[in-house]
């Protein structure tokens, strides 16, 4: 059941076991082309049974990254060590990985059955061995029937099963993803993920996608790393990327956030106040913060963890501001409130519409109240 | 009603459209330069050679007592069957052809490929060089590999200053010298079909091979050959149906034993005034080539699917 899987996973962090080894191990990897340096000094590991994410924006050196895992790019400096084997002058061919391509790359000559043999019959697998895999694969893609088809008499969507059975065929120890759900429609592209999962999660399989979609890389992943221009940005679960991203960059990338820029002025053990310039009251974060008082940082909070009133809230210790309903967008599921504050920023809060009709309470221009607890706020300091 | 309204009474009645007047444009040239030509040739290879001008007899004529006669001579294509001369030339030619064509896309693939592979910068630049030869005369560039194939031409003389060979050989006037004139004539419509196919082939096919565990030799054989054929097939009918009818090369470098229908058609024509039986002999020809065209096309059209 998926939902048990789920709940194992969340135990389940080879990642903080010091005695886990690695599957692949990525040390101190560059690579420049013509003078822009794609990848810089990139260090990472990844465990097997992982579904792991390469996030960022395009041109961040994802793709390469990836392509140099598969062996179609050499790396400048650093190495790929892959279940033990250093990678350096392993050829794409010898790899013990398999790689589903953002175009598919599907033969357009070969037939469904032969595009998915194509790797079987590579290894010289006997005939009848080729037959029940590929058979297996089409069931495994929910293909079955489709084999005597050309890739072209296919659909987008049936185009990218067959990639990923073909990619999978030859029982990879690891399967690297490049923006495999890229070319779908939102709708079949949200049901795909899904699968994708359950299949990584039944096959055990080591899977490395790339992807520019955040909500894609959040929904699948063990862990994901958020690149920036070469560099790794941050390197955690879904979850801590979320609700701890460790720069204001990481945090915007993924989802929405109110950001202030703030004055650190005093420091406890489990939590920090600062000061906002223009705002009367301070701000607390319900996290320790490692730095100097007086010091400048940023505090961030997420639209759906501010609550909006018209009334003052009532509980104390928590943070809250004051300002004016500037727009509202009713998304259906949720409404968001863009306010501004008494200092001219401008802020989003996020309403579950629990209820129907539910802004009819607050509406334009109303004064209103902006609340969240106490550790809702995160500081960080770039 | 006005002029323009009955035009476009007339046009809408005729289902034309602007797009049927741009498409008729060239349909019409060809049917002017094309087909009626044929059409001559294909009456002319019925009639009966006589001497006068024209050398030929008219298919229809009044008879004296006023009925209009027609009068297809089929000798002409008789004439062809039992004359082995014919069917020898018929026979030679398409050996010749296939052959030379073969010849052709061997030199022509390895250099369209590396065309296709060479950086985008350069490509330009490479096509350039593979047309620069169309820019001089066809007959002078035939004329000049005299020079260089003779006993005493440039090729005979490098040799021997190599000390490879020590006496010269004797490649003009022989099959040899036919084969090197058609490569050489007709390698860049082997080779632009071929590069235009290779170029635009999608990398990560091969990277998608290479990933599924082949060496680069093998995704050659098994991803970039079979993709290519539409391009082989293509540059191998463009050359090989001009070569079959092919007069200026074996008549220059060939000797006495290349036999081609090309040069037969010219001796008809030119030497014999026979021309019936050239027309005759030229419509067999293009019975002949109309079947790998079909078939080309047949193939192709199955490629589109």
């Amino acid at each position: 059941m998926p939902e048990i899987n789920s709940q194992v996973r969340q135990t389940w962090a080879p990642w903080n076991q010091p005695d886990k080894k690695p599957f692949v191990r990525i040390e101190n990897l560059s690579k420049t082309f013509d003078d822009i340096v794609v990848i810089n000094n990139i260090s990472l590991t990844i465990y097997e049974g992982e579904f792991f994410s390469l996030l960022g924006p395009s041109g961040c050196g994802k793709t390469t990254l990836l392509r140099m895992l598969a062996g179609f790019e050499t790396p400048d400096a650093g190495r790929i060590v892959i279940d033990g084997e250093d990678m350096s002058n392993v050829p794409p061919y010898r790899r013990p990985i398999n790689m589903m391509f953002q175009s598919y790359a599907l033969f357009p000559h070969l037939s469904v059955e032969q595009n998915i043999a194509f790797g079987l019959k590579q290894d010289r697998m006997a005939k009848a061995d080729i037959q029940a895999r590929v058979e297996q694969m089409l069931a495994l893609v929910k293909l079955q029937g489709f084999g005597k088809r050309k890739p072209e008499q296919l659909s987008g969507g049936q185009k990218q099963r067959v990639a990923l059975a073909r990619s999978l065929a030859k029982n990879p120890k690891l399967l690297l993803l490049d923006e495999p759900l890229g070319a779908l429609d939102k709708k079949l592209r949200e049901e795909t993920r899904f699968e994708l999962m359950t299949i990584q999660e039944n096959l055990g399989v080591t899977f490395i996608i790339v992807t520019h979609d955040q909500e894609e890389a959040m929904t699948v992943s063990s862990r994901v790393a958020v690149m920036e221009q070469g560099q790794l940005a941050q390197v955690a679960t879904p979850a801590d990327i979320y609700e701890y991203p460790n720069s204001r960059h990481v945090a915007e990338f993924i989802g929405a956030i109110n950001l202030f820029a703030a004055q650190l002025e005093t420091v406890e053990t489990d939590r920090a106040t600062f000061r906002v310039a223009g705002i009367d009251l301070p701000i607390c974060t319900g996290r320790s913060v490692n730095a100097a008082v007086g010091e400048t940082l940023w505090i961030g909070i997420r639209p759906e963890k501010m609550r909006i009133s018209r009334t003052a809230p009532e509980k104390t210790g928590e943070n809250m501001l004051t300002g004016e309903v500037w727009d509202i967008a009713y998304l259906g599921n949720l409404s968001v409130f863009v306010v501004r504050l008494d200092n001219g920023k401008m802020v989003r809060v996020q309403w579950t519409n629990r209820t129907r009709s539910p802004e009819a309470d607050i509406s334009w221009n109303d004064r209103v109240y902006v609340s969240w607890a106490a550790d809702a706020a995160m500081a960080m300091r770039h | 009603m006005n002029r323009i309204d009955f035009l476009s009474t007339w046009r809408n009645r005729l289902n034309l459209s602007g797009r049927t007047f741009v498409i008729a444009i060239p349909y019409l040239w060809l049917l002017l330069l094309f087909l009626l030509p044929f059409l001559i040739v294909f009456k002319l290879s019925f009639a009966e050679t006589r001497l006068a001008i024209p050398p030929y007899t008219e298919l229809v004529e009044y008879a004296q007592d006023g009925h209009l006669r027609i009068i297809l001579f089929l000798r002409n294509y008789l004439f062809l069957t039992e004359d082995p001369l014919y069917w020898k030339a018929y026979l030679s030619s398409v050996k010749i052809a296939t052959i030379a064509t073969s010849m052709a896309l061997l030199v022509a693939y390895p250099v369209a490929y590396g065309m296709a592979k060479a950086p985008k910068r350069y490509q330009s630049t490479l096509v350039m060089l593979v047309i620069l030869p169309f820019w001089t005369s066809f007959l002078i560039r035939v004329y000049a590999w005299i020079g260089i194939l003779k006993t005493e031409g440039f090729l005979n003389h490098f040799l021997l200053w190599l000390g490879v060979i020590n006496e010269p050989l004797h490649i003009l006037h022989t099959h040899v010298a036919v084969y090197i004139g058609m490569v050489y004539s007709y390698l860049p419509f082997m080779l632009l079909p071929l590069y235009a196919n290779l170029e635009k082939m999608d990398v990560s096919l091969l990277e998608a091979a290479a990933d599924l565990g082949c060496t680069p030799m093998q995704a050659f054989w098994k991803i970039t050959v079979p993709l290519s054929m539409p391009g082989v097939i293509a540059g191998c009918l463009l050359m090989f149906i001009p070569a079959v009818g092919e007069f200026v090369i074996p008549s220059l470098l060939g000797g006495s034993e290349t036999l081609m229908i090309g040069k037969t058609l010219w001796t008809e024509f030119f030497n014999n005034r026979d021309w019936p039986l050239a027309s005759a002999a030229a419509v067999v020809l293009l019975l002949i080539l109309v079947a790998p065209i079909m078939w080309f096309q047949r193939t192709q059209a199955k490629g589109a699917v």
